[in-house]
């Protein structure tokens, strides 16, 4: 299968190298039949094709091992594709980290939690790709650090060493990190697992925002009930890619069950157990994790939306 | 009074304190980093790693400094290879690397047994040093101070989160790199004031200290230079009264200072540990 799919809500920006800065171009993501093995012979993605343009929120679905981690890694450059290639707004991967293009939030930080900083200058090393040679802050610096830290809720914790934090905590000051740096793109592996209901609203507040603001985001999630909420678009994969597009023709019943096979638990909820008349039309809740989704009509082709918001 | 002057009066004593006080200080600065990735050990393993490169330089007649640094470096660098590519923990990779350099080491001397003072080389000497020696000792440890002072955050970054390093445009490999290298130049600058058994205290201690009385980085650099500097040029002052052996009081006062870090550090020490509700003063 080599789906290529085009998700731009908007157009491709224009190939116009000479044009201005390369961190003033309209963000982009476009991978092409990109292949990735590990060093143990594991292919964990394969002839994997898609675009997103700016103003996008994307969210990235599949079972655990599907490749999703794998993939925002091979967007970094942490891994390289063994066939095919990715290019972020229109650049080679390397240039476009240069250019402070893209933010990344990664499953699990890989960092000494004893390491002597405190919660304040976590969030200010987002801020280095903006400062000179000395990595001097300046007023506007410190300002986007309270401003992040103000978002994720964390802005009391700020003196405190990072290791004294819970998990979610420090979920939240590495994702305030990422909102300071300011990139146009922004990678999200997983950022409401173990965040609270309130905090993932927030920050799903905070996406809608960058949004309008033209920036692009790739989102990956087990909590399929907040996919519709937030995410215009969506790339299933399971090692390939299953499906890609708009989340109300590409977020549907069928490819999802697709995407989950058996793992998804699913429950079908109609007739006599809903209704009082003779309605045919059925709830089908459909759940990887804390969140619920639910479909609602006489084969399940209603608009999805989520459980327990209404 | 004016005895406790004395030391002044000699202009190889005032050179001795003003060249260790600055190899202190700088190599207080590299501790500051090693400490934190566990490459703590990596100092000893250099000074040990440098005998063959001092030894091959007696052979092939150039000076011992460039031999040294030399096989510092590759030793450094192979540490760190090895650390990449494998999974294999950073003391097994010093362990590794540094028996193999010291083991050629050894060979070196066996079949060429004129070659090196080792008296020098283990002890070093400070005191009578020349001052050729102190010049470049001065000029390596000087460099190394500058080039740190610019790139301490963007080391900091690469020490502590190289992923993120990569996404703000700072290139992790590079920086490593330079680090190595300062660190290499610089052990071969203490071997000359503190002698080889030393050079690990000069590299680990000062930056253990300042990590038991602060929790930003900034602060504990600062902790650490001056604690570095400041016992090194003491140091080197009392072991006039005490006749040679220079790099021994030097490392006695370091741990003294870490010991009293140990117990009475405000957040991190004995004391407060022992006292309850003593780490108050952070977010509330
Ligand atoms: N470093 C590695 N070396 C070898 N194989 C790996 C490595 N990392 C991941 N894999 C394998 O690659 C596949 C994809 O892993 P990946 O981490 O991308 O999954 P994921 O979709 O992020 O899963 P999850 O939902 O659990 O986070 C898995 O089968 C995994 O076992
Ligand atoms: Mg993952």
């Amino acid at each position: 299968m080599n789906a290529h799919a085009d998700l731009g809500a908007n157009p491709k920006p224009p190939v116009d190298a000479a044009r201005e800065r390369p961190s003033d171009r309209l963000p982009s993501i476009s991978a092409e039949n990109i292949t990735v093995a590990y060093s143990n012979g594991h292919v964990a993605l394969e002839n994997v094709s898609f675009d997103l343009a700016a103003g996008t929120i994307c969210g990235l679905v599949g079972v655990n091992g599907s490749g999703k981690s794998t993939l925002f890694k091979t967007i970094m450059g942490f891994v390289r594709p063994t066939r095919g290639s990715i290019r972020i707004a229109g650049m080679p991967v390397d240039e476009a980290l240069k250019a402070n293009l893209v933010a990344y939030v990664p499953q699990s930080e890989d960092v000494d939690w004893n390491f002597p900083v405190l919660v304040e200058d976590v969030v200010m090393m987002g801020r280095y790709g903006h400062m000179g040679f000395l990595r001097r802050a300046a007023k506007e610096d410190h300002a986007k650090v309270s401003e992040a830290l103000e978002r994720v809720g964390m802005a009391s914790f700020r003196k405190r060493q990072i290791g004294e934090l819970s998990g979610g905590q420090k979920k939240r000051v590495f994702l305030a990190r990422a909102l300071a740096q300011q990139s146009r793109i922004i990678l999200l592996d997983e950022p409401f697992t173990g965040v609270d209901v309130k905090t993932e609203s927030a920050i799903i507040e905070l996406l809608r925002d960058l949004r309008a603001r033209k920036h692009l985001m790739l989102v990956s999630t087990h909590n399929l009930g907040s996919v519709p909420d937030f995410c215009d678009q969506v790339v299933l994969i399971n090692k390939k890619l299953l499906a890609a597009g708009p989340t109300e023709t590409t977020f549907t019943q069928a490819n999802l069950e697709k995407a989950f096979g058996g793992v998804l638990r699913h429950f079908k909820l109609g007739g006599a157990d809903l209704h009082d008349d003779d309605d045919r039309r059925a709830v089908t809740v459909l759940t990887d994790d804390e969140r619920p989704l639910v479909f609602y009509g006489e084969n399940g082709d209603k608009r999805p939306g989520s459980a327990g918001k209404k | 009074m004016s005895e406790l002057l004395v030391p002044f009066e000699y202009n190889y004593m005032v050179k001795a304190i003003w060249v260790s006080g600055l190899v202190g200080a700088t190599c207080a600065f590299l501790s500051a980093f090693l400490m934190l990735r566990g490459w703590s050990l990596m100092g000893d393993a250099l000074a040990h790693s440098i005998v063959p490169g001092v030894a091959g330089a007696y052979l092939l007649q150039i000076p011992f400094a460039a031999g040294a640094f030399i096989a510092g470096f590759l030793a450094s660098i192979a540490m760190w290879f090895v650390r990449q590519q494998s999974k294999l923990r950073e003391d097994a990779v010093i362990g590794i690397v540094f028996t193999s350099f010291f083991a050629a080491g050894l060979l070196l001397v066996s079949i060429n047994p004129t070659a090196v003072n080792v008296q020098s080389i283990v002890l070093g000497n400070i005191l009578g040093i020349s001052d050729d020696d102190a010049f470049q000792v001065v000029l390596i440890a000087a460099v190394s101070l500058a080039i740190l002072l610019v790139k301490w955050k963007d080391l900091m970054v690469v020490f502590f989160d190289e992923t993120h390093a990569r996404t703000v445009g700072i290139n992790p490999t590079g920086l490593k790199l330079l680090f190595f290298t300062l660190l290499s130049a610089c052990t071969v600058a203490a071997l000359q004031t503190v002698g080889a058994c030393l050079v690990i205290a000069m590299v680990v201690t000062p930056g253990a200290t300042a990590y038991l009385l602060t929790d930003r980085f900034g602060w504990l650099l600062t902790l650490s230079v001056l604690i570095g500097g400041l016992t090194s040029m003491v140091g080197a002052y009392l072991s006039f009264f005490l006749d040679g052996a220079t790099g021994g009081v030097i490392v006695t006062l370091q741990t003294l200072l870490f010991l009293a870090a140990f117990v009475f550090a405000p957040k991190h020490g004995l004391l407060a540990a022992r006292r309850p509700h003593a780490s108050g003063g952070s977010a509330q």
